[in-house]
């Protein structure tokens, strides 16, 4: 507001026509905030019905009684299928997301730094049209990019055939966890590349040059310089490929078999040919959950400026 | 950007110098090399898809000959479209209340606002077809819905994440104008709507088109989501092909692939260069 009463004195103000223009701004702030309320509300309503209300229907399923015949009743709340989640065969799923999404996540790192690191030395016009190569892929269909790796580790794939031939093994990866990694790896690099470009573009690139002047060897001064102050990118990206590694479905289910499921596999199943809908919900909600505490993480890392 | 600071500073000497150009050079060939070696084969003359045996196109005439691809494709197309449109209209909307205005509650929405973008889209699919199975009575009431055949089921829920992507988009184009000169048409006594029309739309439109290209493309590319509400004999080029390729490789599925990903690519292109070329303009002024 650019009318601003002196302190103090403001229970005093001897000018009416200050008070008037007061009350009018604040009536013309409050249209305006109704008008902006009124534009928003289709699409608030929209995403109640569409995106909040279904939400609300998982986490309620969760608590919800299943019948002897696979239906699920919102009646009885109780707590048993989060009981469930203890069970070996959970764990065993848990577990193995876990660590194939860790491991994903680091691979991806330790191949997207140095790349990142690439694009943003080089000039305006040529990052542009790097960051535009890696945005292609990051935008383009998942499910096929993930089939082109299944032609390739096939047992008469190029990779398969390459790797028999330099004598590594039998060279079948397909199907095993191996390639389930190589596939969420190759899925979600990209969501690890942007974040970092972001980040390391962003860096003074004169502190540097302050540590160099110091006598810093190159290394000592990408170490204290620049990884410190490309950390936010480090973690926003390692968020992005967390997430989705954490819940995958399809990357196991085409490259995996049936063996190397995930917690997404997992999901999927107990709604598609188990029914059990309680079970699924509350295996849905603990993956939520994980989901928000990584993206709380992100914004505090300042994820949402990269 | 970069500061004015030599690049010798910033890129590392000698062998590592070296090392960081044939690492990015390697990486860039792993994000492609897959996609060539898929199109390569699609143009494969054998029914065994490792071994190369000399161009044809049969595959794709097979592709254009099969009933089943052709009518998941006229799904995919009509439910893309619908849901674009819906999309556009609601993002972008949300995307003006975000920007240019302050309201109640407006942090909450965009919170939710958010989440559809960073959702596994396994938890979304469960959403989706949970609500659809307790509420599909519901709909019974509005005229012209029918929620059997899956196509109504298909649009409502790819509106639900799209809204979000486009809205991103419009607020990232928003964010970078200059509301003055809104302003200044509502000096010149332009109501809301003109100012609206003549000045803020024209302005935002590469947002909006940016955005609604990639709806388009999230749109076809989505299998999860899909194939968990749409219904028999209705569903998508994406989730039929999902259904093809789980069960093993062979040269239709190629081909079908690869039509899918140029399509895909095409989209993420034309995206980009549109919201990307408008955005460099204003960095040179």
């Amino acid at each position: 507001m650019p009318v601003e009463a002196p302190p103090g004195d403001a229970p005093e103000l001897e000018d009416t026509t200050e008070v008037a223009t007061l009350g009018l701004e604040h009536q013309a702030e409050r249209a305006k905030a109704r008008q902006g309320f009124l534009l928003g509300l289709p699409t608030i309503v929209y995403l109640l019905i569409f995106f909040v209300a279904p939400l609300g229907f998982v986490v309620a399923y969760s608590f919800a009684t299943r019948t002897s015949t696979g239906r699920t009743e919102l009646r009885d709340f109780n707590l048993n299928a989060y009981a469930r989640l203890g069970d070996d065969i959970i764990m065993t799923v848990a577990w193995r997301s876990l660590w194939m999404a860790v491991l994903a996540t680091l691979i991806c790192l330790v191949l997207a730094y140095p790349l990142a690191y690439f694009i943003s030395t080089r000039s305006p016009a040529v990052r542009n049209m790097l960051l535009v190569a890696v945005m292609i892929p990051f935008w383009s269909n998942f499910l096929i990019r993930t089939y082109a790796w299944r032609v390739l580790l096939d047992s008469d794939g190029l990779v398969t055939q390459g790797l028999e031939l330099l004598g590594l093994g039998d060279g079948r990866i397909l199907f095993t966890s191996n390639a389930v990694i190589l596939g969420l790896v190759y899925g979600y690099l990209p969501f690890m590349v942007l974040p970092l470009y972001a980040a390391i573009e962003r860096v003074d690139w004169s502190l540097v040059e302050g540590a160099r002047d110091l006598y810093a060897s190159g290394w000592a001064a990408f170490r204290r310089v620049v990884w410190p102050l490309s950390r936010p990118g480090v973690i926003a990206g390692s968020m992005l490929v967390f997430v989705p590694s954490f819940g995958a479905y399809v990357t196991p289910a085409i490259l995996g078999g049936n063996k190397e499921g995930l917690l997404g596999s997992y999901i999927v199943l107990q709604f598609l040919s188990a029914r059990n809908g309680p079970v699924g919900s509350a295996v849905s909600v603990v993956v939520l959950g994980v989901m928000l505490v990584s993206t709380l993480i992100y914004f505090r890392a300042g994820g949402k400026n990269l | 950007m970069s500061k004015g600071v030599a690049k010798s500073t910033a890129e590392p000497q000698g062998a590592s110098r070296w090392l960081l150009r044939g690492h990015s050079a390697a990486v860039f060939a792993f994000f492609y090399a897959p996609i060539v070696v898929l199109c390569v084969f699609s143009f494969n003359d054998s029914n065994a898809v490792g071994n190369w045996n000399g161009f044809t196109l049969d595959w794709y005439s097979d592709l254009f000959a099969n009933d089943n691809i052709q009518s998941s494709i006229w799904v995919s197309v009509k439910v893309c479209v619908v849901s674009t449109l819906i999309s556009v209209v609601l993002g972008t909307a949300g995307a003006l209340a975000l920007e240019r205005f302050r309201w109640w509650g407006q942090k909450a929405f965009d919170a939710v606002l958010y989440l559809p973008i960073i959702i596994p889209d396994v938890t979304m699919a469960v959403m989706m077809l949970v609500f659809f199975s307790e509420t599909a009575s519901w709909f019974d009431w509005i005229p012209g819905v029918n929620l059997q055949n899956g196509l109504e089921k298909l649009v409502f829920s790819h509106v639900a994440f799209n809204i979000s992507f486009v809205s991103v988009v419009v607020r990232a184009r928003l964010a970078n104008l200059d509301a003055s000169m809104e302003e200044a048409a509502a000096d010149l006594y332009a109501n809301r709507w003109q100012a609206f029309r003549r000045v803020t739309l024209p302005q935002i439109m590469p947002g909006v088109i940016g955005g609604a290209l990639l709806a388009v493309t999230i749109s076809l590319d989505d299998v999860v989501v899909s194939s968990f509400v749409s219904a028999v004999g209705g569903t998508p080029l994406s989730v039929y092909v999902f259904g093809m390729l789980r069960k093993g490789v062979t040269p239709l599925v190629n081909s079908v692939s690869v039509v899918m990903l140029a399509a895909s690519m095409a989209f993420v292109m034309a995206s980009l260069v549109i919201s990307r070329a408008t955005g460099s303009e204003r960095e040179e002024r």
